[in-house]
């Protein structure tokens, strides 16, 4: 419930509080933390597709990333507060909005309405299940420790030679596949719904705010199944 | 035409509603929706029987008063239209018919179709209005505004408060209705002085009322008969985002 009318009195202290409390003050948490989180996707897929280029570039790269670690922690930091700030606003947003309608109408066909944000928030569980594995087969290696110690030909990191590996057993490369599918399902829906949020749509930018999102979404889709796809048809070994 | 009307039938506000079948027999294609209504309660009244409550008022679709959910769809099938300006030719002989009231928490039944829209009303007091000093009357053209910003200004402004919108949106959500006299006051330089005071109480306010979230869907603008845009909705977040942060300045 959010603060009534009354108290709303200049408080530097309390902005953030105020920010949490208040409906819109979620919506842009959910924004600017979806955002963050967008972001990160694309500069993850970016970083993926250097496996096209070979092992050189690709365990360079990775070894790159790790070579600071504050740096490194200090995203992974970003990212799993936006993670945690995403899914609780999410939560509290969507039972608000079903405390606000407890009664159903007798036909329930809203009239507008789309794939994406029917299934916002499975999509999203989903996703966050999945991360849990993908983070749990690739970085923390418990679905194979093995693939922590594989060194390439100069000793660094063989992650070229860790993705082939996890990509050629097809489960995981079909759960990847449909995790990605949901990603990209999720952002043609929440890249479209950041900018309205943050209140950038008018006339002008609405009807490139839904093109955006679905370039984006598909971009992504084939960004990332790339790999896996590559791996499993044997195209590179 | 004959209908088969599913009505959703309430006591009060405490006692749980449900759907009763009536005939709506002989009713000409020209009539209103209303008009319809007023049929089958004169039927009602000569069996003795409870009328169907609804709220109406002009019947001229610039009141805010009627409602209903038709099909599903609140004010009808037909787009642009309040359900008083609905008329029967755009229902087929023999059709059924579900109608039921606006559904959410901060719209209770009051009586069968009726429902308690003083939420808008204390959302409106919390920050809807211009105030004015008294004193003489300013020069009509002593104020110019863009042309722009009155165009923008005025489609807010037809807003009439039904409540559509929050009928038609998933999350029972206000943010049409509110970002619609937001931007209406604040696009106008009368009501550009209390802007942020306006915004920040109207949205808590809303919030308060029990309203939901946008999902930035559209279904309210669908609903809408006036077509306000979801443009007033960013144009809230837009308001309220620098309201906020300008109050702790």
């Amino acid at each position: 419930m959010a603060a009534s009318a009354e108290s709303l009195r200049p408080s530097t202290a309390g902005l953030l509080l105020r920010l949490w409390q208040s409906s819109l003050g979620k919506k842009y948490v959910m924004a600017i933390t979806g955002l963050i989180l967008f972001g990160f996707v694309v500069v993850h897929m970016l970083g993926n597709l250097q496996f096209f280029a070979g092992p050189t570039l690709l365990n360079e790269y990775a070894e790159a990333l790790k070579s600071k670690p504050p740096v490194l922690w200090g995203a992974r930091l970003v990212l799993l507060l936006s993670a945690v700030l995403h899914i609780t606003a999410g939560a509290q947003l969507a039972n608000a909005n079903k405390r606000a309608r407890p009664v159903a109408y007798a036909n329930s066909k809203p009239l507008v309405s789309t794939l994406a944000n029917r299934t916002i928030i499975i999509s999203g569980l989903v996703i966050l299940a999945f991360i849990i594995f993908h983070l749990a087969h690739f970085t923390i290696g418990w679905v194979d420790p093995n693939y922590l110690e594989l060194r390439d030909l100069v000793g660094r990191h063989d992650v070229h030679e860790m993705m082939v590996r996890g990509f050629q057993n097809p489960l995981v490369s079909g759960f990847y596949v449909i995790a990605v599918a949901l990603v990209a399902l999720h952002l043609s829906h929440g890249v479209a719904s950041i900018l309205q949020s943050l209140g950038l749509r008018s006339k002008n930018t609405e009807p490139h705010l839904k093109k955006l999102a679905l370039v984006a979404a598909a971009v992504l889709f084939l960004g990332f199944c790339a790999i896996p796809i590559a791996v499993v048809t044997g195209l590179i070994r | 035409m004959n209908l088969t009307l599913r009505v959703w039938r309430q006591k009060n506000a405490n006692t749980p509603g449900q759907f009763v079948t009536y005939q709506a027999q002989d009713i000409s294609p020209d009539m209103s929706f209303l008009e319809m209504l007023d049929v089958v309660n004169e039927v009602l009244i000569k069996r003795g029987e409870e009328q169907i409550a609804f709220d109406h008022d002009c019947r001229e679709g610039i009141c805010g008063m009627c409602s209903l959910v038709i099909n599903g769809a609140p004010h009808g099938p037909l787009p642009h239209t309040t359900t008083c300006q609905l008329h029967m030719r755009s229902f087929k002989d023999g059709d059924t018919i579900t109608i039921e009231p606006w559904r959410a928490t901060p719209f209770p039944v009051l009586k069968d179709l009726v429902v308690d829209r003083a939420s808008f009303d204390r959302v409106i007091q919390s920050g809807g209005y211009v105030s004015v000093s008294t004193g003489g009357a300013p020069d009509a053209n002593a104020l110019p505004i863009p042309k722009d910003s009155a165009d923008k200004a005025f489609d807010a402004a037809a807003c009439i408060g039904c409540g559509a919108c929050v009928a038609a949106c998933k999350n029972a959500s206000a943010m049409l209705f509110v970002a619609a006299k937001i931007s209406h006051l604040s696009l106008l330089p009368q009501g550009k002085v209390e802007e942020e005071r306006r915004v920040l109480n109207m949205v808590a306010k809303m919030d308060e009322e029990g309203f939901g979230n946008c999902t930035n869907i559209g279904s309210c603008e669908a609903a809408c008969p006036k077509g306000i845009s979801l443009d007033n909705i960013a144009r809230m977040n837009r308001l309220y985002l620098k309201a906020l942060l300008k109050s702790n300045l």
